[in-house]
């Protein structure tokens, strides 16, 4: 029977690892057939804000995998509007990350799906694993 | 004798900036890098905390760091510059000292 797996992401990119590293395990988890949703939370939300150019920093960009991952099924990113709105940015700054739906003809639709704090605490409840990064 | 101070962690994350802010002097310059470059987006929690500081300290952010996380250089506060490496160079030749806060 699959569980409720939530990856909670806290932290911007490329600064650390922890960015990064749970993309790694989401694919490891999407290969098992896993209930998988991502949370993006504080700095987290820079994970997935559009236009990462790393040429300047002379590291690997890995931000174009979160468009892959609606492939795997993957396909419910809950951002937190606190924490968009504590950092001067705004639901414009993600990048426009969508699934084709099988059970909808294939239609594509957003992942990305705006939440408050309340909402959020909501969603984390409900999860049979959580990992933090 | 001034001082470049260079913070290399989020505001958001740690204090690393509200200590630096607090202890940098007047002429100091205080450069975000790395994931502290998030603490310089018009809009952001610090971007107060950060203008007091201006009034006698200069405040820069680099470029390549902003644009890795998505942030063109047009989503800067006003007053903070943004420098690249070679920018980065000059400050650290043209101030006497220079002090990470990390």
């Amino acid at each position: 029977m699959s569980k409720k797996f939530m990856y909670v992401n806290r932290k911007a990119p490329y600064g650390t690892v922890y960015a990064l590293e749970s993309l790694e395990v989401v694919l490891i988890a999407a290969a098992f057939e896993q209930d998988v949703s991502l949370a993006f939370i504080d700095d987290g939300v820079y994970q997935i804000a559009k236009g990462q150019d790393t040429k300047g920093i002379g590291m690997k960009g890995f931000s174009a995998t979160y468009n892959a991952l609606g492939d795997y099924d993957v396909n419910k990113f809950y951002v937190e509007r606190e924490s968009l709105e504590e950092r001067g940015l705004t639901e414009d700054d993600l990048m426009p990350i969508v699934y084709e739906d099988e059970d909808d003809d294939w239609a594509e639709k957003p992942s990305v799906k705006i939440v408050s704090r309340a909402e959020m605490a909501q969603v984390l409840s409900e999860q049979d694993v959580t990992l933090s990064f | 004798m001034s001082m470049l101070h260079i913070v290399n962690k989020s505001p958001f994350e740690r204090n690393a900036l509200a200590s630096c802010l607090g202890h940098a002097l007047e002429g100091d310059s205080v450069l975000l890098i790395e994931d502290a470059v998030v603490g310089a987006i018009d809009g952001s929690n610090f971007i107060e905390q950060i203008k007091v500081a201006m009034a006698d300290k200069s405040v820069y952010v680099l470029g390549a760091d902003l644009a890795a996380r998505g942030m063109q250089e047009n989503r800067v506060a006003e007053g903070i510059q943004v420098v690249d490496y070679a920018g980065f160079v000059d400050l650290a030749a043209n101030n006497e000292k220079t002090q990470s806060w990390l």
